[in-house]
C-alpha cells in the first residue's frame, strides 16, 4: 500500500534526520573504539614504566644474576645490608621494591619478602615468583645431580590447537573467536530489541497522547499505522547497524595509516605478554567463522525478533496514557522473556548444544537471542529450520492480536485497562 | 440530494450505549450542526462517520453508496475535538505528510497547502515546528489540514475553542466559502450562539438517541411560545387585561407572553386603545440554547453507567 509507505518514511526520516541519531549512531562506536585505545594505551604505558627492584640475597640463590626476559624489571643486587637496615633505605634510593631472600630449607623454601611502596602490580609479583621458582628448581636440579641446561631440553611445553573438522576437512576456528562472536552477537540481538522496542513504544504513546492518531486512522487503518512505525523504526536500526558495519570495517583500514606508531607499540607490548599470539589467533579463527551464515542470521534474528517483540511494544504503547510509571509496570512481563533469553545465550556460548541452549534457541521469544548466542557452532539443520519458522508463526499470532489490542487501545482514554482487558481484546472478532 | 444518510446507526461500549438507533440524512452543500450535551454519544457517531469506528449494525451511505472507510477517506475531513499533531515535526512537512496520507499527490498536496497558507498568512510558519506554535495557531493549522484535500465532507468538532474572534471570524468564513463551493460541513459544538448563526440544519442528541431534527427556523418556530416583545415611549407599571401576561417589564421595553387564543393584532389593539406609542413589536422565537437547554434538562446531567447485554 503506498499509504503504509508514506508512514514508514515519516517514521524513518524523522529518526535518521535527527541530531540524536547521528550522534549516537557515530559516537558509539567512536566511545567504544576509544575505550579499546586507552585500555591498550593503559596497559603499554604500565608495563614500559621501568621498575627497579633491590635484592638482598643472603642464600646467594640468584648468584648475583637475574636474567629478567622482562625489559621493564631491572634487578639491582645490594650487598652489606641486612633486611632490616635497608627496608628504610631502598625507597630514597630510588627502587620501586625491595626483594629479601633469606636462608632457607631447599625443601621447603619460605619467607621470600618483597616490600614495596604500594601493592604491586600482578604483573610484577608473577615474575619475581617465577624467577625465585626457576632459582629454585635450578637449585635443586644441580643437588640432585641434573645439568638444568639438560633439564630444559626434556621439559615440555605443549599448547593445545584446535581443529573443528566436522565442517570443511582442515579449516582451523578457534574456540575463542567463536565464542566471542556468538556473544557479540548474542548481546546485540538483546539490545538492539530493547532499544528499538522501546522506541516503538514511545512513539504509539507520543501519537496518542498527542491525539494525532485520531486524525490519521480517519485516512488509514490503524493496522497500517502500527506496521508503519514498527517497520520505520525497525529500518533505522538496520541503518544504524549498517553503518556500525561499514564503520568498523573503515576503522580497521585507517588505523594504522593514522596511528602507525601506537600499533608498532601495541603490537610490542603484546609481544612482551604474549597476547600477540593470541590476537593474530583470534584473528584467523574469524576469518575461519562462517561470515556469511552469521550474517545473515544475524539479520534473520534481528528482524524476527525486532516485529514480534515491537508489536508487542506498540500494544503496551497503546493503552498507557502520559504516566510512564503505567508503562514501565506493562512492559515488565515483556522485557523478562528478553532477559531470560539473555541469561539462557550466557549458558549457551559455553554449551551450544545443552538441552536448555537447544530449548531456549526454539522457544520463539527467546530463540532471536539464544540462537545467536549458538550461532558460530554446528547447529542441525533441523532446528535451525524449526526456530525460524516458529519465530515467524509467533511475529504472525502476535501481530494479529496486538493489531487488535492496539486499534482499541489508542482511542481509548483515561483508565488504564487490565491485562484481562487486553487479552479480551486480542481475541476478539471483528 | 443528500450527502450522506445515516440509517438505524447503534454503537455498543462496555458499559455504554453510546449511539442507540440514531438515523438522519444531510443535504449537499449544508452546514449540519450535531448538537448534544457531553457524553451524549456526538464524538462515537462522528467516528463512525469517518470510519474510525465501525458501527454494530445500521448503513452509513456516502454520496449514494455504502460508505467504505479506506477508499472514502480521500472524500471526508475530519479535526477532532482534541487536536493532534505531531510536534516535532516541520509544520510544512506534517502539512504535506497528512494531505498526502488522504491519498493527494504531492504536487497536488503542496499546491493546495500553499493556497492555503497563503490565504491564512502562515507562510513563514513553514520551517517551524508544531510546538512553537501558540493554542490559537495550531488550531488554524488544523483546520487548514483538515480541508487541505478539498474534501466533500468536513467534519468539525468544536473548531473555535481556543481562537480569539478575529481568528474565528476567518474561519467561520472559510466555512461559508467551503459550503458555497460545494462542501458539506458536520458541526459538532455544544456552543448554541454559533449554531445559530452557522447551521441551516440541525440534530440534537442526548444519551445516544436523537431527540430533535429540523432546519434552524423549524425548530425555533416548532418552539416558539408565543412571545413578544414590545417598545413604546412610556409604559404602565400595570396592565388590566386578559389577554397576555407580563414576563419582563423595562420602562420602554415590554415582553409580553400571549394566551393560546390571543392574536397578536388583539394586543396591538389593546394598546392603541389605552393610547400607548408604539415604537417596536416583535415575535420573540426562543433561542437554541433555551430550546436545548429545555430538552435536555430533567435528564441526569452526567451519563450514568448502564449494562449493555
Amino acid at each position: 500500500m503506498n499509504k503504509i509507505g508514506l508512514i514508514i518514511s515519516r517514521e524513518y526520516f524523522t529518526r535518521v534526520k535527527k541530531k540524536s541519531f547521528f550522534l549516537t549512531t557515530i559516537l558509539v562506536p567512536i566511545v567504544i573504539i576509544g575505550f579499546y585505545i586507552a585500555i591498550i594505551a593503559i596497559t603499554v604505558n604500565g608495563s614500559s614504566e621501568k621498575q627497579s627492584i633491590a635484592v638482598i640475597d643472603d642464600s646467594n640463590l640468584f648468584n648475583g644474576n637475574i636474567d629478567s626476559k622482562d625489559k621493564a624489571i631491572d634487578f639491582k643486587f645490594i650487598k652489606n645490608e641486612t633486611e632490616v637496615s635497608f627496608v628504610k633505605k631502598y625507597k630514597a634510593q630510588g627502587y620501586n621494591a625491595f626483594l629479601y631472600v633469606p636462608a632457607f630449607d631447599i625443601d621447603s623454601p619460605k619467607n621470600f619478602t618483597l616490600h614495596t611502596q604500594s601493592a604491586p602490580s600482578l604483573s610484577t609479583n608473577s615474575i619475581v615468583e617465577e624467577n625465585i621458582n626457576k632459582a629454585v628448581v635450578n637449585r635443586r636440579l644441580v643437588s640432585q645431580g641434573i645439568d638444568p641446561k639438560k633439564y630444559e631440553k626434556i621439559a615440555s611445553d605443549v599448547t593445545l590447537k584446535n581443529i573443528d573438522d566436522s565442517k570443511r576437512a582442515g579449516s582451523t576456528s578457534s574456540v575463542m573467536a567463536a565464542f566471542i562472536v556468538s556473544f557479540a552477537c548474542g548481546i546485540l540481538i538483546y539490545m538492539m530489541m530493547i532499544i528499538y522496542g522501546t522506541q516503538v513504544m514511545r512513539g504509539v504513546t507520543e501519537e496518542k497522547t498527542n491525539r494525532i492518531a485520531e486524525v490519521i486512522v480517519s485516512s488509514v487503518k490503524p493496522f497500517q499505522l502500527m506496521m508503519g512505525k514498527i517497520i520505520g523504526i525497525g529500518a533505522v536500526g538496520l541503518t544504524q547497524f549498517m553503518i556500525w558495519i561499514i564503520l568498523i570495517f573503515a576503522g580497521q583500514l585507517l588505523l594504522p595509516v593514522i596511528f602507525p606508531d601506537m600499533l608498532q607499540q601495541i603490537n610490542g607490548a603484546a609481544a612482551g605478554t604474549g597476547n600477540a599470539s593470541k590476537a593474530a589467533e583470534f584473528m584467523q579463527g574469524l576469518s575461519s567463522l562462517p561470515l556469511l551464515k552469521i550474517v545473515l542470521s544475524f539479520l534473520f534474528y534481528f528482524l524476527g525478533g525486532y516485529l514480534t517483540y515491537a508489536s508487542l511494544f506498540a500494544a503496551i504503547g497503546s493503552v498507557v496514557s502520559e504516566d510512564q510509571q503505567e508503562a514501565q509496570q506493562l512492559v515488565f512481563p515483556i522485557l523478562m522473556p528478553i532477559v531470560l533469553g539473555f541469561v539462557i545465550m550466557t549458558k549457551a556460548v559455553n554449551d551450544p548444544n545443552s538441552s536448555l541452549a537447544v530449548f531456549g534457541s526454539l522457544f520463539p521469544l527467546t530463540s532471536p537471542i539464544v540462537m545467536m548466542g549458538r550461532i558460530t557452532y554446528d547447529i542441525p539443520f533441523w532446528q535451525l529450520a524449526t526456530s525460524m519458522l516458529l519465530l515467524i508463526g509467533c511475529f504472525l499470532l502476535f501481530t494479529w492480536m496486538t493489531g487488535k489490542i492496539y486499534r482499541t487501545g489508542i482511542l481509548m482514554y483515561g483508565k488504564k485497562p487490565s491485562w484481562k482487558e487486553m487479552i479480551r481484546w486480542g481475541f476478539r472478532k471483528q | 440530494m443528500n450527502i450522506l444518510e445515516l440509517q438505524n446507526l447503534k454503537k455498543f461500549f462496555a458499559t455504554q450505549k453510546a449511539v442507540d438507533d440514531i438515523s438522519f440524512s444531510i443535504e449537499q452543500g449544508s452546514i449540519f450542526g450535531l448538537l448534544g450535551p457531553n457524553g451524549a454519544g456526538k464524538t462515537t457517531l462522528l467516528r463512525m462517520i469517518t470510519g474510525i469506528f465501525y458501527p454494530d449494525s445500521g448503513n452509513i451511505i456516502l454520496n449514494g453508496k455504502k460508505f467504505d472507510a479506506l477508499n472514502d477517506a480521500f472524500n471526508i475531513g475530519y479535526m477532532p475535538e482534541e487536536r493532534g499533531l505531531y510536534k516535532k515535526m516541520k509544520i510544512g512537512e506534517q502539512a504535506l505528510y497528512l494531505a498526502r496520507l488522504k491519498g493527494m499527490s504531492k504536487a497536488d498536496a503542496m499546491a493546495s497547502i500553499k493556497k492555503w497558507f497563503v490565504k491564512f498568512e502562515m507562510e513563514t510558519w513553514w520551517n517551524k515546528k508544531v510546538e512553537d506554535l501558540s493554542k490559537g495557531m495550531s488550531q488554524k493549522l488544523q483546520f487548514v489540514t483538515t480541508v487541505l484535500h478539498q474534501p466533500k465532507l468536513i467534519i468539525l468538532d468544536e473548531p473555535f475553542s481556543g481562537l480569539d474572534p478575529v481568528n474565528a471570524n476567518l474561519i467561520k468564513d472559510e466555512i461559508f466559502n467551503l459550503a458555497k463551493s460545494g462542501s458539506t460541513i458536520i458541526f459538532s459544538t455544544h456552543r448554541m450562539e454559533q449554531v445559530e448563526e452557522i447551521c441551516d440544519h440541525i440534530v440534537l442528541v442526548n444519551k445516544g438517541k436523537k431527540i430533535l431534527d429540523g432546519s434552524v427556523n423549524e425548530v425555533k418556530q416548532d418552539f416558539k411560545e408565543n412571545v413578544y416583545q414590545l417598545g413604546a415611549e412610556t409604559l404602565p407599571e400595570n396592565f388590566d387585561t386578559g389577554i397576555f401576561n407580563v414576563v419582563k417589564h423595562q420602562h420602554d421595553r415590554i415582553l409580553l407572553k400571549l394566551n393560546d387564543d390571543t392574536k397578536p393584532n388583539d394586543v396591538l389593539k389593546y394598546f392603541i386603545s389605552q393610547n400607548i406609542n408604539i415604537k417596536s413589536f416583535n415575535e420573540v422565537l426562543p433561542s437554541l440554547n433555551d430550546i436545548f437547554i429545555k430538552l435536555v434538562e430533567g435528564t441526569t446531567a452526567a451519563r450514568q453507567f448502564q449494562k449493555v447485554n
